[in-house]
């Protein structure tokens, strides 16, 4: 099925090598070799943090690489923006639609290039003129003259496709163009993806959905941990064959194992729904106990989690704390029923920056015993505050230090500190150890681990699979808003993971 | 996830920080260097002394304590990282309903005929409470409409301004009662801004009410989840903004002993300039009492000092506005730097 290109002797459009990214604090991308044919949809697939989306992005030319090669056409070439990238035939379409609400589409498409008239004005004729023609191309039928805003997300989506081959672009990479289509606008998009493959262009498809890869994809490559893992035809795999590429790392961090005493059930929800992020979740929590909760992003874990803590109330369902039905319809409603939430973006719903470490720990525990007459007894929350500070070894000249100027796992000791000063009974932590170095994940894992000891329960959502395998003594997995198992400890694997993750 | 994580290290700033320096000490400086250069240019130019003159320096006071008793409550609302723009206008329907309550029997023509030589307690409660309505209506819009606090507080401005119009028609309210007089005269104004300054800045540091004030504004999204009401307690902010400026109509009107639409002409941009001044960051979360009570200072020795010099005041008005700038700019340069709060 692949049309053979003239230029390169193998058919290759693109071909990148030895490709290396590295962030603050974080590989990105290692040693990641890649060749995409002309003519062929290569779906691209991994975990999340797999490094799909940097190399994706380095392709995009939204980032420069810090090694290793791009070759288009086999030629060297070196990418520094996207309008470069564009240039020489390779288009993105985000995942988040990059387009003008209050704009035409036949505007949107043309926006930088609108063909003039003979008094130097945009000609709005022939800018609908080479619109239509353009969707002629690929069989689309949308009004040129339509407000992008009033069109739905799908044909948003065409129009980015449009606005790609309008570029006259050879490669488009589609980051999971499907996550916002109902299942007949992704069969009209799959319609579309053939068409253009048969027309001789190149797909660059990233996707979680194993389905959709079995159905559209010439070649797959799988990455893992920022490491090209293989490329194979998914004629020759199963999908078991694909997790295990997917997850199949060695384990070998050491967790400090929390002792498996269950103790009563603590917090108990049923048919929990939020549309449309979560549908129908159920489960129990019981006391000395950490519930891990795995999926892929978007699954809905994070806005299940907002729910419970009353963030985004859900639309229906039940919840029950230690046997008394509960209405979680704020976070001063969570919080007075012993509940505690360590968000998962830190500087975004966390941290205070602008303030102090003391003000950072002190501030959801302004009650009690800690205020008179609504003066804050200074001696007593700053005592506290450094009692909690040492246990967590918050590492800090003094308390009165902006957190700004802390590292990211000594900022989220903070946070953590901050609820337990609380004394929670129920904590729900939100990704624990994201962007935290090697020395303060040990340190955090240890506290979670000592706090269920003591009788805390613990619901840890986490993207990272020897986290969840290591601290979990149940583990519920979620794909697209609806719990698709429950896992012991003792009968998970990565391997079972990933597959009740990625339906 | 790599497990390659690189070590981070602490910020090395952190620890040559310069320390125990409060924050107001720069802007403490500028009030000094301000008021001495004022000294210099008054023995070169006309042969006196600026600060030796006890008159002067009362006056001088006397003249911001309206502006510095606003500032007090715009502060706070700033600390939250919102705006207000209404106080002048609610200086004015205060000074209007407050002076419409306090008018001796003597009036010729009362607003109320029936309702003179009231007892002082009925004015002065009933411009707090036009006051404190006024803050009510612009802490619930923010709290509870998505509009931003410029546009709610831009609009109850004009809408005030209107209603101190309307009240007498554009007519001024006259003859009042030498016991709501008394408020305005002597020192009492300058007491009253000193007393709502240590009152908030009390409120402000040892309260609870000011954790969360300035938790609100450092970051609302993690108020809400650490368990503050974060719209109830803007409310509660904006409200006592409201009050304050209520304060600060009932003073003026006290002082000119009558009541007029036009009153509080631009006090809110005073009042937003001594706190910024004083280091308040608009974006929130950074602010003290002590600042704003030095940036009000500073804007009364520039009044002052330029009639004293006797330049014209289109000048005064020039080097106020370049002295706003430059205390914004400095006040950049330090939150970049990476300041302690002490």
């Amino acid at each position: 099925m692949h049309s053979l290109a003239t230029d390169v002797p193998d058919g290759c459009f693109l071909q990148v090598s030895h490709l290396g990214k590295a962030f603050p604090g974080v590989v990105a991308l290692d040693d990641v070799s890649l060749r995409v044919k002309r003519g062929t949809v290569h779906a691209l697939i991994g975990e999340n943090g797999a490094g799909k989306s940097t190399l994706m992005k380095i392709i995009a030319g939204i980032y420069t690489p810090d090694a290793g090669e791009l070759r288009l056409r086999g030629a060297a070439v070196h990418l520094s923006s996207p309008r470069q990238a564009l240039r020489n035939g390779i288009a993105m379409i985000h995942q988040e639609l990059n387009l003008m609400p209050f704009m035409s589409v036949a505007e949107n498409i043309w926006i930088g290039r609108e063909p003039m008239n003979a008094c130097g004005l945009i000609s709005h004729r022939e800018l609908r003129r080479r619109t239509r023609a353009l969707f002629e191309r690929f069989g689309v039928d949308i009004d040129p003259q339509a407000e992008v805003r009033t069109l739905s997300i799908a044909r948003r989506q065409m129009i980015e496709i449009a606005k790609a081959l309008s570029h006259e672009s050879e490669l488009l990479i589609m980051d999971e163009p499907t996550s916002a289509l109902t299942e007949k606008d992704a069969e009209h998009l799959f319609a579309i993806i053939r068409e253009l493959r048969a027309q001789g262009k190149s797909i660059l498809y990233i996707t979680h959905k194993m389905d959709e890869l079995f159905e559209i994809a010439d070649e797959v490559s799988v990455l893992r941990d920022g490491r090209y893992i293989g490329t194979a035809s998914p004629l020759d795999l199963t999908r078991d064959e694909l997790i295990r590429m997917m997850v199949g790392r060695e384990l070998s961090q050491i967790f400090p194992s929390a002792p498996a005493r269950p103790g009563a059930v603590v917090l108990s929800a049923r048919d929990l729904t939020l549309e449309p992020h979560f549908y129908g979740i159920g489960f129990d929590l019981h006391a000395g106990e950490i519930l891990g909760i795995a999926g892929l992003i978007g699954a809905g874990r994070s806005q299940l989690a907002e729910a419970l803590f009353g963030l985004t109330p859900a639309s229906s369902g039940r919840v029950w704390i230690e046997g008394c039905e509960v209405k979680l319809d704020s976070p001063q409603t969570a919080r007075s029923r012993g509940m505690a939430f360590v968000t998962e973006d830190r500087k975004e719903t966390g941290c205070f920056l602008r303030l102090s470490v003391l003000e950072n720990l002190e501030i959801a525990v302004l009650e009690g015993d800690f205020v008179r007459c609504g003066f804050v007894r200074r001696r007593a929350v700053t005592q506290a505050c450094a009692a909690m500070s040492r246990l967590l070894g918050v590492k800090t000249p003094d308390l009165h230090e902006r957190i700004e100027n802390l590292s990211g796992g000594n900022q989220q000791k903070v946070l953590l500190g901050r609820w337990l000063l609380t004394r929670p009974k129920i904590l729900i932590l939100d990704e624990p150890t994201r962007g935290v170095d090697v020395g303060a994940k040990a340190e955090i894992h240890q506290l979670i681990t000592r706090l269920v000891a003591e009788g805390a329960a613990v619901l840890m959502i986490s993207s990272e699979m020897p986290e969840i395998l290591g601290m979990s003594h149940r583990i519920m997995v979620m794909h697209e808003g609806r719990v698709t198992g429950i896992l012991a400890r003792e009968q998970a694997d990565q391997v079972k993971i990933m597959d009740l993750a990625a339906r | 996830m790599p497990q390659a994580l690189a070590q981070r290290t602490v910020d090395a700033r952190s620890r040559r920080r310069a320390r125990g320096l409060p924050p107001e000490a720069s802007i403490l400086m500028v009030l000094i260097g301000l008021a001495l250069t004022f000294e210099l240019l008054g023995w070169i130019l006309v042969r006196q002394s600026f600060l030796l003159n006890e008159q002067r320096l009362v006056i001088m006071i006397l003249q911001v304590s309206v502006i510095g008793i606003i500032a007090v409550g715009v502060t706070q609302v700033i600390i939250t990282g919102g705006i207000d723009l209404s106080s002048g206008s609610v200086v004015a329907v205060t000074a209007m309903v407050a002076a419409s309550l306090a008018q001796s029997s003597d009036a010729v023509r009362a607003v109320y005929p029936s309702l003179t030589d009231l007892p002082v307690l009925v004015p002065v409660m009933a411009g707090l409470a036009v006051g404190a309505a006024a803050g009510v209506l612009n802490g619930t819009l923010i709290a509870y409409t998505s509009i931003p606090p410029f546009i709610a507080t831009l609009g109850v401005m004009v809408s005030a301004r209107g209603i101190a119009k309307w009240y007498t028609h554009g007519q001024p309210v006259s003859m009042l009662t030498d016991a709501y007089a008394d408020i305005g005269g002597g020192a009492v104004p300058v007491m009253i801004f000193l007393a709502a300054a240590l009152i908030f800045h009390i409120a402000l540091r040892y309260t609870r009410y000011g954790k969360f004030t300035y938790a609100i504004g450092a970051n609302p999204q993690a108020a809400r989840i650490s368990g503050i009401n974060v719209a109830g307690h803007l409310i509660v902010v904006y409200t006592i903004a409201g009050t304050l400026s209520g304060l600060a109509g009932i003073v003026t009107s006290a002082r000119a002993v009558s009541g007029q639409a036009g009153m509080g002409m631009m006090y809110e941009l005073d009042a937003i300039a001594a706190a910024v001044i004083g280091g308040a960051s608009l974006s929130g979360g950074i602010g003290r009492i002590t600042g704003t009570v030095i940036g009000t200072l500073i804007l009364g020795v520039v009044t002052s000092g330029f009639t004293f010099l006797r330049i014209d005041a289109y000048y005064q008005e020039i080097v106020k506005g370049a002295i706003i700038v430059a205390a914004v700019i400095a006040d950049q340069y330090r939150h970049r730097a990476g300041g302690k709060r002490a």
